[in-house]
């Protein structure tokens, strides 16, 4: 069933990435022709995605992350200069190309980059010397040493999901002796609420989708984890993938979906195998395939689809038209995916840890699962913990432990400030340490971002506006041209040119971004600089110029190529 | 009561703009019993005296452009961009997707039929700005008024609102150019 998907869009383009290092404009006339796709989607799809380039990128090419828990600008700059190259660009031999990346889910793990889709962390001065030498030599990287591209999971705290053992089969067993209307009733006692971070009711989602009267139905999980800050997916689909296939399949026999996806990140391509062999086992088990557990009808298989790079693909909508081999522009909604989704059929998409949860529900009962937790937000969010703190990992916790006993649990101290759902969440100051892990007061996708007093808060904003605006899909202009709009005015006020005039134009373009943006990244996006603004005012206005307007550039400087060109130098060659 | 003074200038732009203010037709009449104009194309005075409006046309290409605007911002107590060369940097900037050496060698250099090939360096000549730029980045503005031209009837409804003391705001028929 699933072996069509080796034909998927995005994987040809990978496949053609991954061989010769570019997508050149004859490959994309191949590809439309095999596909029978227009010429233009396959264009417009390789330049949406930013794993693909239609600029040969190097032998060796390494993407190196620029969030503020994993990434290092100025670690990056050292590898650039050891290798001889520009950020962006490729060395004229081929050989390398470094170029910086969103947010690649190793925040645990310290500096980290993707060397040809492969992560490599711990990064610091020293390895950089030696990845330098080992690319100089075109060393191939399974002769690199193992040990830089082993990943740790750094399990701190387990809860009900991660230290309940749990064995393949067993909620679909205990699914086979009920009624599909009991088992959706056991998810609905449950009060399981979606874990993305937007917390719909994951019975309501899947009885709307029940409930419909088509014939074809999906199941999606989405697996594009590309908040910065967040990798509890990435330990869920390493340690316990059978427990999210298992919610799929579970999901599948109450909506009666035949076909189900796994939309996995292009960051976490390195799971790829071991996701594939999970599902083979499965298929060989009886749990996928046609009449599952023997139970008549019950026809169901999973595929992995892998993203390209893109955090707008980690929105529902611009989920599924990536699916279907698009460009992930966010859909107008409604029709939400339940009534119109994949294919345009009736389609559930779950994030990994919701599905997980389901398995759990369907195994333990509901009372295992509604006993921990906020009367609103029951069960337990299993969060991504990086920054400044001794002991970066995955906590699970009950919902509605408070910042101050996460921030004791993990050995952070001289906080200044956490970073709650990453940038498109809450930033907050010690003053909001009380409050709490839960949809109703501080909502997570699974992000905790830590940041201590010697960090510059308004750098973090600032890598916040760049990520944001690099992330903009360009659908919307409020988003598309807002987005960068915040991410100049930053610049501007970081690099000590601001004026209180800026800040009154940042303000209103945050307000209007918020309001007038087509999807969530576009809503969210101003939230750094809005939350930074009412918490932190005293850090913006210390590095506010005191007058009234200062240009946005340099007016002096933008006048040098004119007067090289002209060998003038006198008084009025200068601004 | 005095009248209230009004400055218009084109900086890097084609002057359709004023074009089109002017296009208000008889309008003009009953406007100029409550304005006058100080520094404007339209009576070719030269410099900027303290005023109430200025009305911004065209975009930064040179040092002169520079000039001229801290010149109006200085001297006017608001300043309106107007149309798309002022407010985004309209044609002039499709520049900027070149270097100003690639631009200079093209006109000056490389075209056909150029006579006497070199780059002009009279010290009479402002200097060109590696890039073009909209006005707002340079000084602050108060109002925009967009448009490529701005329609005749834009102009006399925002400067009708500010002769009676509302904030200026088009109705959205007006924002409406297809």
């Amino acid at each position: 069933m699933n072996q069509q998907h080796s034909d998927h869009l995005l994987h040809l383009l990978h496949a053609h990435q991954r061989q010769h290092h570019f997508i050149s404009d004859q490959a994309m006339i191949d590809i439309a022709s095999r596909l029978k796709l227009p010429r233009a989607q396959v264009e417009a799809v390789t330049e949406f995605y930013s794993f693909f380039s239609r600029k040969p990128r190097g032998r060796f090419d390494i993407l190196f992350s620029n969030c503020t828990s994993c990434g290092d600008a100025v670690l990056m700059q050292e590898l650039c200069d050891r290798l001889g190259i520009k950020a962006g660009e490729t060395r004229h031999d081929g050989v390398v190309s470094i170029t910086d990346t969103s947010c690649i889910g190793m925040c645990d793990h310290g500096v980290s980059a993707l060397i040809n889709d492969r992560p490599l962390h711990s990064i610091d001065s020293n390895k950089i010397s030696q990845i330098a030498a080992l690319v100089e030599a075109e060393k191939p990287l399974d002769a690199w040493p193992t040990e830089w591209f082993e990943i740790d999971n750094h399990i701190q705290r387990t809860d009900l999901l991660l230290s309940t053992p749990f064995e393949a089969g067993s909620a679909l067993k205990v699914m086979r002796d009920e009624s599909i209307d009991e088992t959706l009733e056991k998810i609905r006692y449950s009060d399981l609420r979606g874990r993305g971070g937007a917390g719909f009711s994951t019975a309501q989602k899947w009885k709307f989708c029940r409930e419909t009267e088509e014939e074809t139905r999906y199941v999606i999980c989405n697996a594009d984890e590309g908040e910065p800050g967040t990798f509890k997916d990435r330990l869920l689909l390493t340690s316990h993938a059978n427990t999210v296939f298992e919610g799929m399949a579970v999901c599948a026999r109450i909506i009666n979906a035949k076909q189900g996806y796994i939309y996995l990140r292009a960051e976490y391509r390195y799971l790829l195998d071991s996701l594939e062999a999970t599902l083979a086992a499965r298929r060989k088990d009886g749990l996928l395939g046609n009449a599952i557990l023997g139970i008549e009808g019950f026809d169901f298989d999973i595929a992995i689809v892998v993203g390209a790079g893109a955090y707008i693909c980690g929105e529902e909508s611009a989920l599924i038209e990536s699916l279907e081999e698009k460009c992930g522009n966010p859909r107008i909604r409604p029709p939400f995916p339940v009534i119109s989704g994949y294919l345009g059929k009736p389609t559930v998409v779950n994030n990994v840890e919701t599905l997980a949860a389901a398995a759990g529900i369907v195994l333990h009962g509901e009372r295992w699962f509604r006993g921990a937790g906020t009367w609103q937000s029951r069960g337990t969010k299993i969060l991504s913990i990086s920054g400044d703190c001794c002991k970066a990992g995955i906590y699970e916790y009950p919902f509605g432990v408070t910042i101050n006993d996460i921030l004791n649990d993990c050995g952070a101290e001289r906080t200044q400030a956490v970073q709650i759902g990453g940038p498109s969440g809450t930033l907050i100051d010690a003053s909001h340490f009380d409050h709490c892990i839960a949809f109703e007061d501080l909502a997570t996708g699974g992000s905790f971002m830590i940041f201590d007093d010697s960090r510059d808060l308004l750098q973090v904003i600032r890598n916040f506006t760049h990520f944001f605006a690099h992330e903009s899909c360009g659908f919307c202009t409020p988003c598309r041209v807002g987005t960068t709009l915040m991410k100049n005015g930053m610049d501007k006020v970081c690099s000590g040119h601001g004026t209180a005039h800026d800040l009154d134009e940042l303000k209103s373009t945050a307000a209007l971004v918020s309001r007038r943006s087509h999807c969530g990244l576009g809503i969210t996006a101003p939230n750094p600089i809005r939350d930074g603004l009412k918490n932190f005012p005293e850090l913006f206005e210390q590095r506010l110029l005191h007058q009234k307007m200062e240009p946005e550039f340099n007016l002096d400087a933008s006048l040098e190529e004119a007067r090289q060109l002209t060998q003038r130098d006198d008084a009025e060659a200068h601004l | 009561m005095s009248k209230v003074r009004v400055g218009t200038t084109s900086l890097g732009g084609c002057f359709g703009c004023h074009m089109s203010f002017l296009d208000m037709d008889e309008r003009i009449v009953g406007l100029m019993e409550h304005v006058e104009f100080t520094r404007s194309p339209i009576n070719d005075i030269k410099h900027c005296e303290p005023c109430d409006i200025g009305l911004i046309e065209g975009a930064l290409c040179n040092a002169d452009n520079v000039h001229v605007l801290k010149e109006f911002r200085e001297n006017c107590k608001i300043i309106i961009a107007v149309g798309a060369c002022a407010i985004n940097g309209g044609v002039p900037a499709m520049r900027n997707h070149f270097s100003l050496q690639e631009c200079l060698e093209e006109a000056f250099l490389d075209e056909i039929g150029v006579d006497n090939p070199h780059i002009p360096n009279n010290k009479e000549l402002p200097l060109l700005l590696s890039k073009v730029h909209p006005i707002h980045e340079v000084v602050k503005v108060d109002y925009y008024l967009p448009g490529c031209p701005p329609p005749a009837d834009a102009f006399v409804k925002v400067l009708t609102d500010l002769l009676e003391g509302k904030e200026p705001s088009l109705p959205k028929e007006m924002l409406h150019y297809d």
